[in-house]
């Protein structure tokens, strides 16, 4: 069946209740009866709910054979969790557990192994990075895989598309009732946006930890009333491995380029006078899109209203000397908002429900006036690829791009013409759809940028603008005489994976790489 | 104007060595790239580099941006063959490393005569840069600026230069003073552009910033770059305030004018005006017209 992108999506692989995408709006209004979990009640104050390891947690909430397990990402590249409850699962013998992760990469390359057991059969996740991606793409796992942004996971499992038998959580601190936070203890990561939601919904909910303190806990990201057990172990997981290589504060001037040149796109757009809201995405130009904003902010005498979504320093730096009114913090990239969180006056946590669930009543990306994100290939129909890399393997993560993409007012995708020396990253049409073409307004290049041309109001209001103006055509001829033409990657008819949009509907298909 | 009088604010060094540098080092928009052949390239690479350049300087559009490069020095086996793959491929000029006399660069022009000869490119078409980086060569630096019909730059390299001197880093630059109005009144004498040596501390805008400002004063047409970050820093230096341009402004427009009715001194906001200050005017709205300061009408 086509969607409405005209990519073709094989009957066979979509599952009862799948639909293909129809538009990055079509669901605006849908109505649906919120899921709720299966609810073991505790009324006897005596019950304790600290175990003594992973297993008996496991066997107490009744893990068994096919049922579906989720995890969180705060932790990284530096999470133990993910590793060590897996393990724990399958020296206890059960198979064909599906994962539902918020993202998994290199810090979960253990998990491989399990997939080729069949202890793991089933994978949902924004990222999947590192060796997980390479196996799905060599189609190891059993069932198609399936790559959902953070409010489309979220979406997903309101609306209980998906639902989570098992919860497991990993917190910096809990008290012995499951009042768990993402401060303290010696894995600090912060907040714990994702796992929010996974509490409300799970069956059953285990924290995980390495650091007990004393009840209440407060403010506790999790609430002991959603959590039926927690196990202490010896670390969850190393805090200084969260700003991973994608998040670390880039000086390649290619990317400080790139990041001038969308901060001057800002400054002539028509949202940036006073209050204006921002976003940048992962990856080293769009976070160092914030590094260009403070001179700009005292050129006009303005300041920004809020940033929504991953938080850094440069974010707090602008917060700590009043140049921001507020970071609505969902995840922290660095140690600096990792130590920040509920500390800093205006640094406030929240939910990935509230940031990004297409599904809820209105979240925090819909009020966004501008999001500055990265691309591994655009397409002359602004259509983004964050998902597979140039040799057709899954690599990346569409992570709250899609969300945002939707939300902003202007979204501002950032993408060098070439990558690796050798790879356009502008051209006809992109491997994957991630992000579809509708929800992107202006293409930032290093020589300069496009605006979608259904944004007739952002080419007039960028008229002053300093930057070079090309269409999207001339940035792909541009990249293209760069780069040089490609071969076509060769792929077998195997889908290894459904792309899902924010709504739920699949806006694209992995294949298994020849 | 002719291509030896255009803006040459950022002349910025890339490795002809790396790939991925040299295939579009124009996005840093500076006014000139320098692709280096001699110090950036190993020992083992000239050859491979130089037969690299030669592609990217036949097929690369640099849109707009002028194409240099340093040759190897005269002292070395490889320069004459540097001449003949980037004059094959095109490029605009050549920066000559450690000149001294003007013997030096006598022999690269002849050297680049018989290449344009060879190559078919049109005669005369490849201009020629003197580095000078010792004590000898500031000394000639006149001889230097007036030893071709080539010449078009002349450029101060202060790390031989200081090292040959026993002279130590100052923060004022106060060990680079005597060359520096050396070289910049040789070139005032001789026609042709004079342009400062690199900043080599990469993160220090400030400081950066604050030597650009020395060298625009004491009246450089430009500095060698090392890092694209500086580009924007060194251009700011030398865009004119709106205060400057609307004065050179009226001085162009009623320069012509008063010219006309024989009058040669006039008065603009209270300050003497005279026809020697033209030239000087154009340059400002030149350079305003560069950074994008300025919309106005004169032509120039």
């Amino acid at each position: 069946m086509k969607n409405s992108l005209g990519i073709d999506i094989p009957d066979e692989v979509l599952a009862a209740g799948d639909e293909v995408y129809q538009g990055a709006f079509a669901k605006h209004h849908m109505i649906y009866q919120k899921a709720a979990p299966k609810t073991q009640a505790v009324i006897d104050p005596n019950q304790s709910k600290v175990l003594p390891d992973l297993k008996d947690a496991i066997r107490a909430c009744g893990l068994k054979d096919g049922m579906t397990v989720s995890f969180h990402h705060h932790l990284r590249d530096g999470d133990y969790v993910v590793s060590m409850v897996m393990a724990a699962i399958a020296e206890l013998g059960i198979k064909d557990i599906t994962i539902c992760a918020t993202s998994l990469g290199s810090a979960h390359d253990s998990l491989v192994p399990l997939i080729e057991q069949g202890v793991i059969t089933g994978i949902s996740s924004s990222g999947l990075r590192g060796k997980i991606g390479k196996a799905i793409s060599e189609g190891k796992l059993k069932n198609v895989a399936r790559i959902r942004c953070h409010g489309g996971r979220m979406a997903a499992i309101a609306s209980g598309r998906v639902h989570i038998d098992v919860a497991f959580i990993g917190a910096p601190t809990c008290d012995d009732y499951g009042n768990a936070s993402g401060q303290g203890g010696i894995s600090d990561c912060g907040v714990l946006s994702y796992g929010q939601i996974d509490a409300k919904y799970a069956d059953h909910v285990v924290i995980v930890t390495d650091t007990m303190v004393p009840f209440p806990n407060l403010p506790a990201s999790i609430s002991c009333s959603d959590v039926d057990y927690i196990v202490k172990v010896d670390k969850i997981g190393d805090s200084d491995k969260i700003a991973s290589h994608t998040l670390r504060m880039t000086e390649n001037p290619r990317d400080l380029l790139l990041a001038e040149n969308a901060a001057i796109i800002m400054k002539y757009a028509p949202y940036f006078k006073d209050g204006f809201s921002f976003q940048t995405g992962g990856g080293g130009p769009s976070l160092a899109v914030t590094r260009f904003l403070r001179p700009m902010l005292e050129e006009k005498g303005i300041k920004a209203g809020f940033t929504v979504g991953g938080c850094t320093r440069p974010m707090l730096e602008l917060l700590q000397d009043g140049y921001l009114g507020a970071i609505m913090d969902a995840q922290d990239f660095d140690l600096a908002s990792v130590e920040s969180v509920h500390k800093t006056p205006g640094h406030y946590e929240i939910s990935t429900s509230e940031y990004a669930d297409p599904f809820n009543k209105g979240s925090y990306v819909n009020r966004l006036d501008y999001v500055f994100l990265g691309a591994l290939e655009v397409d002359t129909d602004y259509n983004v690829n964050v998902i597979t890399g140039a040799d057709g393997v899954v690599r990346g993560a569409p992570g709250g791009h899609v969300d945002t993409a939707a939300g902003a007012k202007c979204t501002v995708v950032m993408a060098p013409l070439v990558r690796k020396g050798r790879l356009p990253s502008v051209r006809d049409k992109v491997l994957t759809v991630t992000t579809p073409g509708e929800t992107v307004d202006v293409v930032v290049t290093e020589m300069g940028y496009a605006v979608n041309p259904k944004r007739q109001d952002l080419l007039e209001a960028l008229a002053d603008c300093p930057l070079h103006r090309y269409t999207i055509e001339e940035l792909r001829d541009e990249a293209v005489a760069l780069a040089g033409k490609q071969d076509e990657i060769e792929f077998t008819d195997q889908v290894v994976a459904l792309v899902e949009y924010r709504d739920g509907t699949i806006i694209d298909v992995v294949r298994k790489v020849k | 104007m002719s291509n030896k009088n255009r803006l040459r604010r950022t002349l910025m060094f890339l490795n002809a060595q790396r790939a991925n540098l040299v295939r579009d080092g124009y996005i840093y928009r500076p006014d000139s790239v320098i692709f280096d052949l001699e110090d950036a390239v190993a020992l083992s690479e000239k050859d491979s580099a130089r037969v690299a350049l030669y592609h990217v300087l036949q097929y690369v559009d640099y849109h707009g941006v002028e194409r240099l490069v340093r040759i190897n020095g005269t002292d070395t086996p490889f320069w004459q063959e540097d001449i003949r793959a980037i004059v094959a491929g095109g490029c605009d000029g050549i920066r000559i490393p450690k000149c001294e006399t003007a013997a030096d660069v006598e022999k690269v022009d002849e050297a680049v005569t018989k290449a344009e000869q060879e190559f078919g490119q049109p005669a005369g078409s490849t201009l020629l840069f003197a580095g000078i980086e010792s004590p000898l060569g500031v000394h000639n630096a006149l001889e230097l600026a007036t030893s071709s019909e080539r010449m078009t730059g002349i450029s101060i390299g202060a790390g031989d230069f200081k090292g040959s001197m026993h002279a130590h880093y100052r923060e004022d630059g106060a060990e680079l003073y005597g060359a520096r109005y050396a070289l910049v009144m040789a070139a005032r004498i001789a026609g042709v552009q004079c342009y400062d040596t690199v900043y080599t501390c990469v993160k220090d805008f400030e400081g950066l910033k604050k030597e650009t400002q020395l060298i625009y004063d004491m009246g450089f047409d430009g500095k060698s770059v090392i890092y694209p970050r500086q580009v924007p820093v060194i251009h700011s230096v030398f865009t004119p305030t709106a205060k400057e341009i609307e004065k050179a402004e009226a001085i162009v427009t009623q320069l012509g004018s008063q010219a006309s009715e024989g009058i040669g001194v006039f008065v603009i906001g209270g300050d003497m005006v005279d026809v020697a200050m033209l030239e000087g005017a154009k340059r400002t709205l030149m350079l305003a017209k560069a950074a994008g300061v300025y919309k106005g009408a004169v032509q120039l």
